[in-house]
């Protein structure tokens, strides 16, 4: 009876293992690490930040365990490439780990490949009814996900490499935020498998995941895209930082919910019912992730509309992609709204979320394409 | 009140205040924002006139879609949005303030079993302390209440989720009201009124009337001002609809220097403006501060922004050549970008108007439509990786010249030659309407890498008077040892040729031949045509150049293609539209910075909101309101739950709790 009195509320701290206290210790001792080296050259900020990551990431590891596992591994991976350099960038092409693993471009195409082999094998999976493969792609989506990690931290090195003045964190352009948009729909897909213990989600899930990709390798090939560009002035902000992955957790929960909006909507015809979660999951999933998605965006516009006033003059201009952020903030803003209007759930919603997609997709990339303004970002 | 508007105004309140409404309001927000998307805003109505016709124009402009986030119907929508959601918390906000603080000890026995979460637990020891230990361990707090034997334990979690509600509606009212204090709503009403009017004419500033000024203690503004190096300015210019409003400063900026930077690759690293701040009645200077991109300044609750950059009337020293004379040397012409001058040729009067100046251009045979350039623009982002080497090109600049008849053509010369298929030339651009590219002249560079040798051969070959002994001299060359009248014919038949060449270049020769040649025999006649030119033109060539005292032109390689650049420059000029090419020999640069000024006290009412909202969002969706009751009898619990937000957690909350309880009331 005791037991029922107090176990479902053990305090985090008391169930954290001596594997939880190493991984915090390690983050902090990193952190210090990298104090001790850079200190110098950092702002009161970047000594903030520093600090936040090593308590955010302790108490995102704390909280769900695989994130330790994930960090642990591309800290590794990440750190040796770095270090494999020996600060001369044309060991990107001589350097036998570098050529084939680690630099930027190679982890890129690593997290690419992983990201659509995951995608066959979920639909494998589905299609199968197999536990085992299901796995499988989870591990898999897993690795995309550590490789495409390790290219970003791998890339932000390489530019400082061309030159410390180019050096910038990789979250600059259109190509580099594609492969954030990847990572981040992928965390947070893994996620909600390990929430609700359900792995049949991902193939609709990493279908998005594999668009961006194709996009990726079109923008790769067809535009040599992936050279690293310096920073012209207006990018060069500390809001950036925060402003773009803010943003970017804003699109991939929307993409997310629009994925689980499809699903939702070809089960509730019986279609794939049977091998897909029931209704009441997929609905919750959906809701889950606009919440966050929402929560972020929030933030995102915000952060975007401190950034505005600090180089445009302006926190509000009706700038095309500020406009645009409005609309997809307002549309989901009335589907929050209509989830709480009784008799309106079901699938009207999740036709919302599938055309919320479309309003996203055109503010990401629509904007830049077809209409002009300051915001362009990164044109085609 | 009647009981008839008793009832208007009690749906008007209940229509306001109702969610089906707010949707309805957000997604027409959202469509009507589009617009402004869609079509670009702000233009001159110049553009939207060539865009859409007199007739769209004047639709569009009636419908206000150039400035369509201040137009009445886009205000009204907004505005209906804050009173929607002020009557929504007006509404709510009692309740749920009592909500966050009731715990519902009230609620009976009957009402409970109606609950959708109801479930009747029995046990054999069921005991209110350690239901009540059981709710302190699960975070509830809670209340108990005697109803005649039982006891009823009214719990709850949570209640932050109401504030939360309250948080974010009331936020959206305060960004509203923030960004109406900010928005040229309250110059929209003085202009209703009349008290204030936009001025269209392009007039000197000190000429604009008091009613299209606006005094320094206006509350808000944001206005754009050019400065160029060594002047100061103090006032900005509103942009609004086809005119513009005089924004007097409290201070007066002065610009010392503009600087650019680049990064190796040559994209711009920084953009930087030394600016002064000068009392505006002592004409001291107070305060010296470089505003650059991300950094503004703000003095005096004046927001001082880096926004653009361009010319600030450099200077420019022009050889000008007439391209029809005869003499083959240059005339000197003085000017300066934002300038006029004047020129007389071909007995015709022209005025150049000097437009743009810039000292490099990157491998772009350059059309910026825009003289200014924006310093904001995040378009350098873009992640496409530039395919050639970049290399510098020089300086370049651009002007439009104006015949009597106001006609315009617009041209952008380089100043230093351009290599281009391994030869030398100096390029000239002519386009005759802002919105078309350019069309490049090439002008062959002769072995001293200048412009004369060309244009002495050109000179020679536009006259007249100089055929006869170009036509001797070719033949003399080409057949020396024919009989005299075979000579003498082909004597005729190359000034002949040089004649019409001379009348409108190739063009002219191709009329000729289409004229007075049967088609069979065309090809064959052209082919004789051009050798006659080609050779006659070298001959004209080693004339030119013994004239002007310079060595003798080798038969080669060299000399062919410089004889054939030239003949094809020749032909071109028939088409340049100008009749003098002007070719920058040296300039003083003056650079100018575009400033946006800013005043707005709405900013931090803004923000406070923002910061509302966010901590409302997040305590709606992570805060989860629970509550929970235990009635508790001598065999049995009745459990209900509650919450207003129905979801998969709060279901299996709900499972987690019968369970726990069915446990607790059961005994060991
Ligand atoms: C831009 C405007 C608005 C935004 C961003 C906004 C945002 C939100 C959000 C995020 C929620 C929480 C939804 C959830 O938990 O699933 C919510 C709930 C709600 N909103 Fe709004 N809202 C807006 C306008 C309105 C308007 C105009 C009304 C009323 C006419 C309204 C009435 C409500 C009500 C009644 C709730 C439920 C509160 C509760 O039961 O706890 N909202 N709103």
């Amino acid at each position: 009876m005791q037991a029922t009195l107090t176990m479902p509320r053990t305090p985090l701290f008391k169930q954290l293992t001596p594997f939880d206290w190493l991984y915090a210790v390690a983050l902090c001792v990193g952190a210090g690490y990298a104090f001790s080296l850079y200190g110098n050259n950092m702002d009161s900020y970047e000594k903030g930040f520093l600090l936040g990551a090593a308590v955010v990431f302790s108490g995102l590891g704390w909280l769900w365990k695989p994130i330790r596992t994930l960090l642990i591994v591309v800290a590794t991976l990440s750190l040796f490439g770095i270090n494999d350099y020996h600060a001369d960038l044309a060991r990107a092409n001589q350097a036998f780990f570098l050529k084939y693993i680690l630099a930027s471009q190679s982890a890129i195409m690593w997290m690419s490949v992983l990201f659509v082999l995951a995608t066959v094998t979920y639909w494998i999976s589905l299609a199968a009814r197999s536990d085992f493969t299901a796995k499988v792609a989870s591990a898999l989506t897993w690795s995309g996900l550590t490789m495409g990690l390790v290219g970003l931290l791998v890339r932000w090195y390489e530019s400082y490499l061309i030159s410390p003045d180019v050096g910038h964190i990789p979250v600059s352009n259109l190509y580099e935020v594609f492969i954030l948009f990847s990572i981040i729909t992928a965390l947070l897909y893994l996620h909600y498998e390990n929430r609700y213990q359900n792995r049949q989600m991902g193939a609709f899930v990493l279908p998005v995941i594999s668009a961006a990709v194709g996009f990726l390798l079109w923008y790769t090939f067809d535009r040599q895209a992936q050279n690293i560009q310096p920073l012209v002035p207006a990018l060069q902000s500390y809001w950036m930082k925060i402003h773009v992955p803010a943003n970017f957790i804003g699109y991939g929960s929307f993409s997310l919910a629009a994925m689980i909006g499809v699903a939702y909507l070809l089960a509730s015809k019986g279609i794939l019912a049977s091998r897909l979660p029931k209704l009441e999951i997929l609905d919750d999933v959906m809701y889950k992730s606009i919440a966050v998605g929402f929560g972020f965006f929030t933030i995102a516009t915000i952060l975007g509309a401190m950034w505005a006033a600090e180089a445009w003059g302006g926190y509000w201009s009706w700038d095309p992609k500020e406009t645009w952020a409005l609309i997809v903030w307002l549309n989901y803003a009335a589907w929050l709204h209509i989830r709480l209007v009784k008799g309106l759930r079901g699938p009207l919603l999740a036709w919302w979320a599938v055309v919320g997609l479309f309003v996203t997709v055109f503010a990401f990339l629509g904007v830049n394409m077809f209409l002009s303004g300051l915001h362009s970002y990164g044109t085609l | 009140m009647n009981k008839q508007t008793a009832t208007l105004s009690r749906s008007i309140y209940e229509l306001l205040s109702s969610m089906r409404f707010a949707i309805s309001l957000l997604t027409i927000l959202a469509i009507a924002s589009i617009i402004g998307t869609v079509l670009k805003q702000n233009e001159p109505y110049a553009n939207y006139i060539i865009e859409f016709g007199q007739y769209w124009f004047t639709v569009f402009q009636w419908l206000g879609l150039y400035d369509v986030y201040r137009t009445h119907w886009f205000v009204v929508i907004l505005s209906v949005l804050v009173a929607s959601t002020s009557t929504c918390i007006y509404r709510n906000l009692p309740m749920m303030l009592r909500e966050m603080r009731s715990y519902r000890e009230n609620a009976t026995e009957q009402s409970l079993r109606h609950f959708q979460h109801v479930a009747e637990i029995s046990g054999n020891q069921v005991n209110a302390h350690i239901l009540t230990q059981y709710l302190d361990v699960q975070g509830y707090r809670y209340k108990q209440k005697q109803t005649g034997e039982h006891l009823l334990i009214a719990a709850k979690r949570g209640s932050a989720n109401r504030l939360g509600y309250i948080f974010t509606h009331s936020a959206i009212v305060l960004i509203c009201i923030g960004g109406l204090i900010d928005s040229n709503i309250p110059l929209k009403i003085e202009q209703a009124f009349g008290w204030k009017k936009i001025e269209t004419r392009d007039i000197a500033e000190s000429q604009v009337p008091a009613i299209s000024r606006l005094s320094p203690s206006n509350l808000s503004f944001r206005g754009n001002v050019t400065i160029p190096e060594g002047s100061s300015a103090d006032v900005v210019f509103l942009n609004i609809a086809d005119g513009y409003m005089v924004q007097d400063l409290p201070f007066k900026i002065g610009l010392t220097k503009f600087h650019i930077e680049h990064y190796s690759t040559g994209q711009p690293k920084s953009f930087a403006s030394d600016i002064t701040i000068i009392d505006k009645k002592t004409n001291r200077p107070i305060l010296s501060h470089t505003v650059t991109v991300n950094h503004p300044l703000i003095y005096d609750g004046v927001a001082i922004f880096q926004a653009s950059f361009g010319d600030g009337g450099t200077r420019l020293n022009l050889n000008g050549w007439n391209l029809f004379d005869h003499a083959g040397t240059p005339f000197p012409v003085k000017g300066a970008i934002h300038d006029t001058a004047k020129l007389a040729a071909d007995d015709r009067q022209y005025t150049i108007e000097f437009m743009d100046f810039r000292p490099f251009n990157i491998e772009s045979l350059g059309d910026a439509k825009n003289t200014m350039h924006d310093t904001r623009a995040v378009l350098g982002g873009s992640a496409v990786a530039d395919k050639k080497d970049l290399h510098n090109v020089g300086p370049s600049f651009q002007y439009k010249l104006r015949d009597a008849d106001g006609q315009a053509k617009e041209y952008s010369n380089y100043m230093l030659p351009l290599f281009i298929d391994k030869r030398w030339y100096m390029m000239s651009g002519m386009r005759d309407a802002p919105n078309q590219p350019f069309q490049y002249i090439r002008f062959p560079l002769d072995p001293e890498r200048t412009l004369s040798g060309f244009m002495r051969l050109r000179g020679i070959m536009l006259d007249r008077t100089r055929h006869p002994e170009i036509a001797q001299r070719f033949v003399a060359y080409a057949i020396p040892d024919a009989p005299a009248d075979v000579k003498a014919k082909l004597i005729d038949s190359t000034i002949k040729v040089l004649d019409i060449f001379a009348q409108g270049g190739y063009k002219s020769l191709s009329a000729f031949i289409e004229a007075k040649i049967p088609a069979a025999d065309r090809d064959q006649a052209a082919q004789t045509y051009l050798k006659i030119l080609e050779l006659s033109t070298y001959q004209a060539y080693i004339l030119t150049q013994a004239q002007a005292q310079q060595p003798v032109p080798k038969m080669d390689d060299e000399t062919g293609w410089f004889i054939r650049d030239s003949l094809n420059s020749i032909s071109d000029i028939f088409f340049y539209g100008a009749p003098v090419y002007l070719q920058l020999a040296n300039y003083d640069e003056v650079q100018a910075t575009g400033l946006q000024l800013t005043r707005s006290p709405g900013k931090n009412i803004v923000f406070g909101g923002s910061a509302l909202l966010v901590l409302g969002v997040f305590a709606m969706f992570y805060v989860r309101e629970r509550r929970l009751w235990l009635l508790v009898k001598q065999n049995s619990v009745l459990f209900a739950m509650s919450s207003n937000r129905k979801t998969l957690d709060f279901e299996n909350e709900f499972a987690q709790h019968q369970q726990d309880i069915a446990e607790l009331v059961k005994g060991t």
